[in-house]
């Protein structure tokens, strides 16, 4: 119980303050928001950034980033539309699997260059978000296909992007499932531990002996292989893929992990809380239109999220310093 | 457990170490044997080599040459995850910790307690760090968040993860440079209770008296050469002074007898809440004022403010009878402050940049006649300066990182005293260069105070601050608590109000 209280008290609880006003906020003004569709939806919605939201957290506690999430999202959506023009029947596993590696072989390119060459992560991923976009065009101008629509998918593929269980959509059972393996990992493994420890104070953990290298090129990778898992998982819920499917995403997941309460710098923060900053963006964006703001500010709402996150952050952070300075004046007295 | 007998193989041994960085010998040929259960004191002035030996102990270095061995086998620290492993804990002297993690799992990083399943078992953890607070006798919460907590603190949290490491072999550096006078008892007990349950320390500290009342043995080392290795018995504090420092006194502080004018900088209630407060002071003409504290007691916070880099509370400011606006460190300068950064890699110094244009970067407006930089302008500012300080460079071009600590030093100064200055702030001057340099900067120092500068000089290392000054303020915890004049001035003095003994001036 304690637990739990603890867990709510942070950033998770203002969060989901901040989502029942705004779903309460928009309920009144159409009582439809609320119903089981309009829940079912909203859910649906933030299941893929969800994904990317988890991915990207694992990176950011460690100090790092990766802005290449959209392009590797679209490279893995477009390679799953391609496999099954190769052949009508390719199994649906086959495809989630492909996605997963081919999205955690990114990673692997991404990580080896920070972990290994040493080159920051703003950077190196800043360079392939448009390598890995370019590979996509360039695939599809040599092969002619610049969009692939559901007739030439599986039916079983787009069941299992459009199909739920007891009510929940499966791609929300599958962030869910993600969700809890991250949490779970990163409170009770070692391994997960010492990412917190690596953001926190990379000098403390090379004295204390932590691989970081090895462990930032291990979150490049799993966090990889989600973006390829949720590339494939928009496929198939969509059902209609061109090369520029996730253009733009990167912004969005950066936004919705600081939202949720991830340090940018690094050290703090949960998945949980990204994950619930990606539900709040994205049930704003839902009811944005039904509270008769145009659809173009979208963006715009997200940015500004963004920003009154940062200044919360950086607020609670100066407040906290200037506590401890008085503290310790007081002792001083 | 009974202690053992310090006879024997020693559980650390270095032998004839050679370490050099780029062109700098570093260590030359250093020796040294750990004994299980001893505390043995390394001794030498800043820049003598200490910490490369603290670095190659703690396998954050590897010896160019020569063996370090361990229970008398040769072995090679390629990480200091390595040396962990082998029973080897460095306590550093400003600690480096996690600040978002709890403090048990500050102590345990790397080496937690796993229930079935390799997950992590936080009860034991937690339960196990207060038994080590306890058996420490400082209680520490071990589920509260390390940022925040006092140096003290974080020095406990670094002896316990040693203790749940069964490290054998502990290396001290500086620990009591920042802690009160309790603090370092209590740090002293527990050293000595390590010991006695067989385990090898290492303790570096610049004050003698405490070597005396802890180590067994020392090791001392000059200019990165071992000096010698006697029992603390044996040795004398004269002897091991003039062991250390390799020549007299007079040589190594050549202070000059100067007129003392008027007053240039007038300080007066200086104050920031939980920093400082009331500090008042003030430095005449031809004058050296040495300000002397422990790490922490805000010295370095004081002059900052005074030049106008960090914001204060309240209190004034005057140079040469005008005031001075808070935090506007451009005014400072034109009214005639230079200050001398504490980290001159850090903050004196752009180290990419060639020496020429770090040289001028405090008067750019003098090199750059209509807003544009002249080449040669700036080379002809560098060069007379380089010339006064006997600065010994490649080309001007060359950038500041391929000099020696020393002549960075030369460089930082030679560009403040580029602006003329009527005060010269010097934090930490001589920290980290050799001893030739050290003597160069205490004679420049003396000459420009004999020209009429008033000069405020801060440090830590006690001899210089009793040889060079003519007046000592000595801080404890924020506050001035006293002022000595040269001959009131001793290390016993000096000491005594740096520990929070002595009467507010």
């Amino acid at each position: 119980m304690s637990r739990l209280r603890a867990l709510l008290s942070g950033r998770e609880l203002s969060i989901v303050v901040a989502l029942v006003a705004v779903v309460g906020v928009t309920t009144a003004t159409n009582p439809s928001f609320l119903s089981a569709q309009g829940i079912h939806d909203l859910f649906l919605n933030a299941s893929i950034i969800a994904l990317l939201a988890i991915g990207q957290t694992l990176l950011v506690i460690t100090r790092n980033i990766d802005l290449s999430v959209g392009s590797v999202m679209g490279l893995t959506a477009y390679m799953s539309g391609q496999m099954f023009i190769a052949d009508h029947d390719t199994p649906t596993i086959l495809v989630v699997l492909a996605g997963m590696a081919l999205g955690a072989a990114c990673g692997a390119f991404n990580g080896a260059l920070v972990a290994i060459a040493k080159v920051p992560a703003l950077v190196v991923t800043l360079g392939t978000l448009y390598v890995f976009r370019g590979i996509n065009y360039g695939w599809a101008s040599a092969t002619g296909v610049h969009q692939i629509n559901a007739d030439q998918m599986s039916q079983g593929f787009l069941a299992f992007g459009s199909g739920s269980i007891l009510g929940i959509p499966h791609l929300t059972l599958i962030a869910l499932a993600a969700l809890v393996i991250a949490a779970y990992a990163l409170h009770n493994w070692r391994s997960g531990r010492e990412l917190y420890a690596i953001g926190s104070n990379p000098q403390a953990a090379r004295l204390a002996g932590i691989p970081a290298g090895k462990r930032v090129f291990t979150a490049f990778v799993v966090s990889g292989a989600l973006v390829g898992l949720a590339g494939v998982l928009h496929a198939s819920y969509f059902g209609t893929i061109n090369a520029s499917v996730g253009t733009g995403r990167e912004l969005a997941v950066v936004a919705a992990v600081v939202v949720g309460g991830v340090a940018i710098f690094g050290g703090s923060g949960t998945v949980l809380g990204a994950v619930l900053g990606a539900l709040l963006l994205t049930t704003i964006t839902s009811a944005l239109p039904i509270l008769g703001v145009p659809a173009f500010w979208q963006r715009a709402v997200d940015g500004a999220a963004l920003l009154l996150a940062i200044s919360l952050d950086r607020a609670v952070m100066v407040r906290l310093a200037e506590r401890l300075r008085k503290e310790r004046s007081l002792r001083r007295a | 457990m009974a202690a053992p007998e310090h006879t024997g193989v020693p559980l650390l041994e270095l032998r004839d170490v050679t370490k050099s960085f780029q062109a700098v010998r570093a260590l030359r040929g250093v020796s040294l044997a750990l004994r299980a259960g001893e505390v043995h004191a390394l001794a030498g002035e800043n820049g003598a080599g200490k910490s490369t030996v603290v670095r190659i102990i703690g396998g954050e270095h590897q010896p160019d040459s020569g063996e370090v061995l361990l229970d008398g086998e040769p072995v090679r620290f390629s990480s200091p995850r390595e040396a962990q492993q082998r029973g080897v804990a460095v306590i550093h002297q400003e600690p480096i910790q996690f600040p978002d993690l709890s403090v048990a799992e500050n102590v345990f990083m790397g080496r937690q307690p796993l229930r079935p399943g390799r997950r992590i078992d936080r009860r034991a953890m937690h339960r196990r760090a207060s038994e080590v607070f306890e058996q420490l006798g400082v209680p520490i919460d071990p589920a509260r968040q390390t940022r925040g907590l006092s140096i003290a603190d974080q020095q406990i949290i670094e002896i316990a993860k040693a203790l749940v490491a069964d490290a054998r072999i502990i290396v001290m550096d500086e620990p009591t440079a920042a802690l009160s006078a309790v603090e370092a008892e209590r740090l002293f007990r527990v050293a000595r209770g390590l010991a006695e349950r067989g385990a090898a320390l290492l303790f570096i500290s610049h004050r003698l008296d405490e070597m005396y009342a802890l180590c067994d043995r020392v090791t001392v080392l000059r200019d990165g050469s071992f000096v010698v290795t006697e029992r603390m018995d044996d040795i004398d504090n004269d002897t091991l002074v003039r062991r250390m420092v390799g020549r007299s006194v007079e040589q190594l502080f050549p202070k000059r007898d100067t007129e003392v004018g008027d007053e240039v900088l007038v300080v007066d209630g200086l104050t920031r809440a939980g920093v400082y407060r009331d500090i008042s002071f003030s430095v005449r003409r031809g004058e050296i004022v040495g300000l002397a504290g422990l790490v922490g007691s805000g010295r370095s916070e004081v002059v900052r403010a005074v030049f106008g880099v960090d914001d204060r509370d309240s209190g004034t400011v005057t140079v040469n009878g005008k005031p001075l606006p808070k935090s506007k460190p451009r005014t400072a300068i034109e009214q005639g402050i230079a200050l001398v950064p504490e980290d001159r890699r850090e903050q004196g110094l752009v180290l990419e940049l060639s020496i020429e244009r770090n040289a001028s970067l405090a008067r750019l407006k003098q090199v750059s006649p209509g807003g544009l930089t002249r080449q040669s302008r700036e080379r002809e500012l560098a060069r007379t300066w380089g010339e006064r300080l006997s600065l010994k460079f490649g080309s001007l071009s060359d950038p500041a990182a391929t000099l020696s600590g020393g002549n960075q030093q030369k460089v930082v100064l030679g560009k403040w005293l580029a602006t003329e200055p009527s005060v010269l702030i010097v934090d930490e001057p001589t920290r980290g260069i050799d001893i030739g340099a050290k003597v160069e900067v205490h004679a420049l120092l003396s000459d420009l105070a004999a020209e009429g500068m008033a000069v405020l000089l801060i440090s830590s290392e006690l001899p210089e601050v009793l040889g060079m000054a003519d007046r000592v303020l000595v801080m404890h915890e924020g506050r001035i608590t006293a002022e000595l004049s040269r001959d009131e001035a001793t290390e016993e003095s000096v000491m005594y109000a740096a520990t929070g003994n002595g009467s507010a001036a």
